[in-house]
């Protein structure tokens, strides 16, 4: 494999939801990567696809859920191509993947443990099950686990249940759990967002430094811009089950090129921002998943939309340079040097 | 976890004392007393009474000493000799009386308690894990049905068909023949053929209600997100399952299963008249209609104290099941 090529290579996902009510759309034809030991930060509002997207890697969907559409490679680092989403979701293929190679750490620390199993017990069942350790050698393993997340005194937090931890240690003991198995990907979806703002600069610094050591991929999942401006190296907007813009970290900050990135920017509160100002907010809401608008699904809400293409046409996923994508008709007049009405 | 267990244990004895207290002032609330209960039952069958004779067995019997008193002699009997008094109504020890059907009941209750939790817990969680599935259809109507039809109904219409169908008499525990005779082979395979009738009922209708309390409690646990990390770890789904959701999902319900020792020995009392099963269950409606004193305040209390013996077992197990009891 060279340095090149994506560990994880999304193409063309598409994610339904068949309800009583119609079928929902709730990821439609999303295109990401991620290369080995890259953070990737996936940014949009809630019910924009993105944790259904990263669900799909691990094809830890919802029972009502179909991938209906796309691809999902994935390169494990003994070699070889997988396409997850050919799996089945049960099978023994993708259970030897979970855990094994992609690790995940949930948004509710507080839920997303067991609560009738120590943290010990919890560290130690991957640990046991794909790297086939006896029970004091996985036990040894979950202590070095607990203090590679800086856990205070994880002697006695091996037999420590969740309820006696603080949402940070809790938060701590999953990322020891998925990092049991030494994964090269990590998917975080949201791991702070339950937290305090101190605890989570912590998590966020720890991320950051299990990262340079270990050297794993992370897709790193959030609504807030601030969170991934330290940690991603690269950030993909998603809106309405879209990527809607994509690129390199520092240039998304800079220059925002979609319209959507650039309200998401704004309505981020400031230290030092101008006093008194009310904070900016995207005007409208989220449409009905039922009844997606036509042409762009953002237009609605769009203060730069052009009557008669935005809300007519799809939008077109336009390469700009430097490694950056962006989907919306301001940048294809741009290219074409009119507005492009049909 | 073994202070826990001194503090529950500590906790039960005054509830106890508190319980044997209500029992009697049970026993005492009806009008009257033994006394005058024994000379009208004396004068109703024609005998001539001497006025004097009311007030003889009354001494006789402490019945004119102050209720504290009573109370005294009543409990100190029951705790240092097991003495629970006279049965007015079978003249005999009311001791006799109930120990010599318990074994029978907690038989046949233990044994439909257990095979209730082996069908219903399994099929519960079927049907939560398969929900809205073909089968999951299937468990819902039975549930619904076992736990709408009477259990006295179920039993009635079971007996019909045994006796109209395969010519068998169910009724009872044993046929008549058989009662006065010492236990053999031949009484074994006789009891086997007359007990499948009072579990088959007691069975259906807890598995009915089990079932849904298990299907609903699992429904809960499995959206919960530490199902997710169970599976993200690549856990089968039977692991999953069994070692997770099953295990919380389950909590409410040993919190639940010390009811089930009082209602061993109470429930099932139109079942085991309708099926006339020497259970505790009719003896004790026949004491309490006949305002047979002793006997009726001696089931109360021991009913009592299985109540709290098995709430205490509950809670133990709860605390072995779950950390948050036990360490909380």
């Amino acid at each position: 494999m060279t340095e090149d090529t994506p560990l994880v290579e999304i193409t063309d996902l598409g994610v339904e939801f068949r309800m009583r009510e119609g079928v929902v759309r709730a990821v439609d034809g999303v295109s990401l990567h991620v290369r080995k030991g890259e953070v990737l930060g996936i940014v949009g509002e809630s019910g924009s696809g993105k944790s259904i997207s990263v669900r799909s890697i691990m094809q830890l969907l919802p029972k009502t859920a179909v991938l209906s559409r796309g691809s999902v490679l994935f390169r494990p680092p003994c070699g070889g191509e997988i396409d997850i989403a050919k799996l089945d979701r049960k099978g023994k293929e993708i259970r030897s993947l979970r855990s094994r190679h992609i690790g995940m750490i949930f948004q509710e620390p507080m839920t997303a443990l067991s609560p009738v199993h120590t943290i010990g017990r919890q560290v130690m069942t991957p640990i046991r099950l794909h790297l086939g350790l006896g029970k004091k050698a996985a036990r040894d393993r979950a202590r070095e686990l607990l203090q590679l997340v800086q856990m205070p005194r994880p002697d006695q937090m091996l037999d420590a249940y969740p309820h006696e931890l603080s949402g940070g240690m809790r938060q701590r003991a999953m990322i020891a759990i998925a990092l049991a198995c030494n994964p090269s990907l990590l998917i975080a979806d949201e791991p702070t967002t339950a937290l305090d703002v101190t605890t989570e600069a912590q998590i966020l610094d720890l991320l950051k430094s299990l990262q340079e050591r270990l050297g794993m991929a992370i897709i790193f999942i959030t609504h807030n811009f601030g969170v991934v401006a330290d940690i991603a190296d690269r950030i993909a907007v998603m809106y309405m089950g879209r990527v809607v813009e994509s690129g390199p970290v520092d240039d998304i900050f800079e220059k925002p090129q979609h319209p959507y990135t650039r309200a998401l920017m704004a309505s981020v509160p400031r230290l030092g921002a101008e006093r008194r100002r009310r904070l900016t907010t995207i005007p409208g809401m989220v449409p009905d998943p039922f009844e997606l608008p036509k042409g762009c699904s953002f237009h609605t809400r769009c203060s730069e939309a052009v009557a008669g293409t935005c809300d007519r046409l799809d939008a077109p996923l336009i390469d700009l340079a430097g490694g950056r994508n962006v989907r919306c008709h301001l940048h294809s007049q741009n290219q074409t040097g009119g507005p492009d009405v049909g | 976890m073994l202070a826990y267990l001194t503090k529950r244990l500590f906790w039960s004895i005054p509830m106890l004392i508190a319980v044997s207290i209500v029992a009697f002032i049970i026993i005492q609330l009806p009008p009257g007393d033994y006394a005058t209960a024994y000379v009208a039952e004396l004068r109703h069958q024609g005998d001539t009474v001497d006025p004097l004779m009311e007030q003889e067995i009354r001494v006789h019997f402490g019945l004119d000493k102050p209720i504290y008193v009573q109370y005294w002699w009543w409990i100190s009997g029951i705790v240092l000799h097991g003495d629970f008094g006279q049965s007015l109504d079978y003249n005999m020890p009311v001791s006799n009386l109930i120990w010599a059907r318990l074994g029978l009941t907690l038989a046949i209750s233990i044994t439909s308690l257990l095979l209730t939790w082996l069908i219903a817990i399994p099929i519960g969680v079927y049907s939560a894990t398969r929900q809205y599935s073909a089968l999951d259809y299937v468990f819902t109507i039975f549930g619904f049905i076992g736990r709408g039809f009477p259990e006295f109904l179920t039993a009635l219409v079971l007996m019909w068909l045994a006796y109209s169908w395969l010519n068998m008499d169910v009724g009872g525990l044993m046929s008549a023949g058989m009662e006065q005779q010492p236990w053999s082979f031949a009484k074994v395979i006789d009891v086997a053929s007359h007990i499948w009738v009072p579990l088959v009922v007691l069975a259906t209708s807890g598995t009915a209600g089990l079932i849904r309390v298990v299907r609903a409690n699992m429904l809960d646990e499995l959206n919960k997100p530490y199902v997710e990390t169970a599976y993200a770890q690549g856990l089968s789904e039977r692991r999953v399952v069994w070692g997770y959701p099953v295990r919380v999902a389950l909590n409410p319900f040993i919190s639940t299963i010390g009811w089930a020792l009082p209602s061993l020995i109470s429930g099932d009392v139109i079942t085991a008249v309708v099926l006339n099963l020497p259970t505790t269950g009719p003896l004790l409606l026949r004491a309490l209609k006949n305002q047979d004193m002793y006997l009726a305040g001696s089931f109360i209390l021991i009913l009592s104290v299985f109540t709290i013996i098995g709430t205490l077992i509950s809670d133990i197990l709860l605390a072995l099941s779950d950390p948050r009891v036990r360490r909380g």
